[in-house]
């Protein structure tokens, strides 16, 4: 270190009397040298931004995922001549989502006064601005088709309704299907590795599990019929698959959803919403209590699904050697 | 109106951070620079909603002797901008003069736009909660002026001008370079990939992973396709499964 000092004056000296310097100034040694390196990027900054959305988004693709599934499962349910009483409260878990849903995206938003501004064009090639538009839709054809439940039947008013209600139950459905798959499509179509990777398997597994959280939420409202329960297993065998493709995924960006917290988060919600269901409704759907608990993991895992997904995203925008490859 | 872009020459550059300071002065954007990163002489660390040029300080050992490069990165302003079509209000727009720009009495801050950039610029600014980025100095440009950051620059690293031309210098430049032995520069201008090349390019040397621009960035509407395939095809099937369990069980 003296030496260095030493030469420095020198080095001054020599500046001062003669206006330039000959030779080097002094070995670069000894110290730490921070080099740039392709595998890490720039000081192993992520490329990417990772999403700055909060809870309340992958909250939103559960209950609006959910209420879609319900409003279609409540339309089938109509047409093909089902208890009455399953079509009545499907319209009524799709009403009560059809609400909810608004509110969350609202919650999200950086300047939530502007929450219009979602309607103010409708743009094809923007995922978002497609569901935007389909919530909108759906959420006023759900209430509306719950809310005439509650109208009482009589012979001035049943000509009047009966139209309507099969109209927005209709609208609901269609809107539904949409909405239960979008949310995959919205992810999907992003410069985020682990969701760019799989933009074909997400809106399979995000239907799946609305569809999933749709049927548990029906059979905790007390609906524990055959025909519901093979519509959750078929789900379930979905999801099962879908988990283990995932789980043996040759993705490399798929990395994220196998390590670290993201990675066991996603493990569970993969359990709870696929295998662990489908197991309790083959072995013994006839015993109420594991009814029970099959539809408490199909809405649970359906919750926790979205959750995994939004936070591999995050993981996946952090590692610098997903990125830019 | 003529496509107008820069073209930043780091084999230019000072590290004066000129650019970044005019940026904000222009553009009133608020402070970031008051932390010390440790990472050379960078305090900015990268391009966000409150840095829209950020000069990068790249530290490695060239022929065993130290090097320091410097670039001065900005947003790309796309050919096929992710941000752009993602955009779900319409904030996102193309200027006249072929920029990307992002009208703030428009944008909700829905946060989409930070995802959908395979670059990593546009971001959400907490305390505002609406998406910023560069605004290739719109205002200065419909008054015919040229940006902050190219205005200031000393050394002509940062150049602003037709979009044609200045890929025609940066050709040149490469040549002129690579004829002067510095073999490792290259030319970031990404036309090969969806993104359909930049309105920002740039002159690096060495691997362009190094200054954390990607080699093959996308812009993710390419998968607009297959997704909605997807989309389509699971809504079908559903709808099948839940037809078929209610005519199955229904007695």
């Amino acid at each position: 270190m003296r030496d260095r000092e030493g030469r420095l004056e020198a080095v001054r000296e020599e500046a001062a009397a003669r206006g330039r310097v000959e030779g080097a100034a002094g070995p670069v040694t000894g110290a730490p040298f921070p080099a740039a390196a392709s595998t890490t990027g720039y000081y192993g900054h992520p490329l990417l931004k990772a999403p700055v959305w909060t809870w309340e988004v992958p909250a939103y693709f559960f209950v609006g995922g959910a209420a879609g599934a319900a409003a279609v499962i409540a339309a089938v349910a109509a047409a093909a001549g089902a208890d009455p009483q399953i079509a009545r409260d499907a319209r009524g878990i799709a009403a009560c989502g059809a609400l909810l849903s608004p509110l969350l995206l609202v919650a999200d938003l950086g300047r939530p006064s502007r929450f219009l501004n979602m309607l103010r064009v409708f743009k094809l090639r923007s995922p978002m601005s497609v569901g935007a538009w389909a919530l909108a839709v759906f959420s006023a054809a759900a209430v509306i088709s719950a809310g005439l439940d509650w109208l009482p039947v009589d012979r001035v008013l049943g000509p009047l309704v009966a139209p309507i209600a099969g109209a927005t139950s209709a609208t609901a459905a269609v809107t539904g299907l949409v909405l239960a798959t979008y949310t995959g499509v919205l992810l999907g179509v992003t410069a985020i590795p682990v969701w760019a990777a799989h933009a074909r398997l997400l809106p399979a597994h995000f239907g799946a599990s609305a569809f999933g959280a749709a049927v548990g939420a029906i059979e905790l409202a007390g609906h524990r019929t055959p025909t519901l329960n093979l519509l959750g297993i078929s789900v379930a065998a979905i999801e099962t698959a879908i988990s283990a493709r995932l789980e043996w995924s040759p993705q490399p960006s798929g990395r994220v959803l196998r390590e670290g917290a993201a990675g066991a988060f996603a493990r569970l919600a993969g359990v709870l919403g696929g295998p662990l269901p489908l197991v309790l409704r083959l072995a013994a759907s006839h015993t109420a209590e594991v009814r029970v608990v099959a539809a408490v993991c199909m809405v649970v895992g359906s919750l926790l699904t979205r959750l995994a997904w939004t936070r591999a995203g995050v993981a996946s925008a952090a590692d610098p050697r997903a990125a830019g490859v | 109106m003529p496509t107008t872009g820069f073209f930043t020459d780091s084999t230019l550059c000072i590290g004066c951070k000129a650019c970044e300071v005019a940026c904000k002065e222009w553009n009133a954007v608020p402070d970031t620079a008051f932390t010390w990163t440790g990472e050379s002489y960078d305090n900015t660390g990268g391009l966000g909603h409150s840095t829209w040029r950020h000069v990068k300080f790249v530290e490695r050992l060239r022929d065993n002797t130290p090097a320091w490069d410097f670039s001065s990165d900005v947003c790309k302003h796309c050919e096929h901008a992710g941000c752009l079509e993602a955009c779900p209000t319409g904030s996102i727009v193309r200027t006249e003069f072929g920029g990307v720009f992002v009208q703030a009495d428009v944008c909700n801050g829905c946060g989409y736009c930070v995802v959908a950039c395979p670059f990593g610029v546009v971001d959400r600014r907490p305390d505002d909660g609406r998406a910023f980025k560069c605004t290739f100095c719109y205002d200065r440009q419909k008054a015919g002026l040229e940006p902050a950051c190219a205005k200031v620059c000393p050394t002509q690293s940062i150049q602003f001008g037709d979009l044609d031309t200045l890929r025609r210098r940066a050709d040149e430049r490469l040549v002129e370079l690579r004829a002067r032995g510095v073999i490792d520069a290259v030319v970031y201008d990404p036309r090969h990939t969806s993104v359909g090349g930049t309105h920002a390019i740039f002159l690096v040397r060495g691997d362009v992973g190094d200054y954390n621009l990607p080699a093959n960035p996308e812009v993710p509407t390419v998968r607009l396709g297959e997704a909605w395939q997807a989309a389509g095809l699971t809504a079908a099937v559903l709808l099948a499964l839940t037809s078929l369990a209610f005519l199955v069980g229904s007695p």
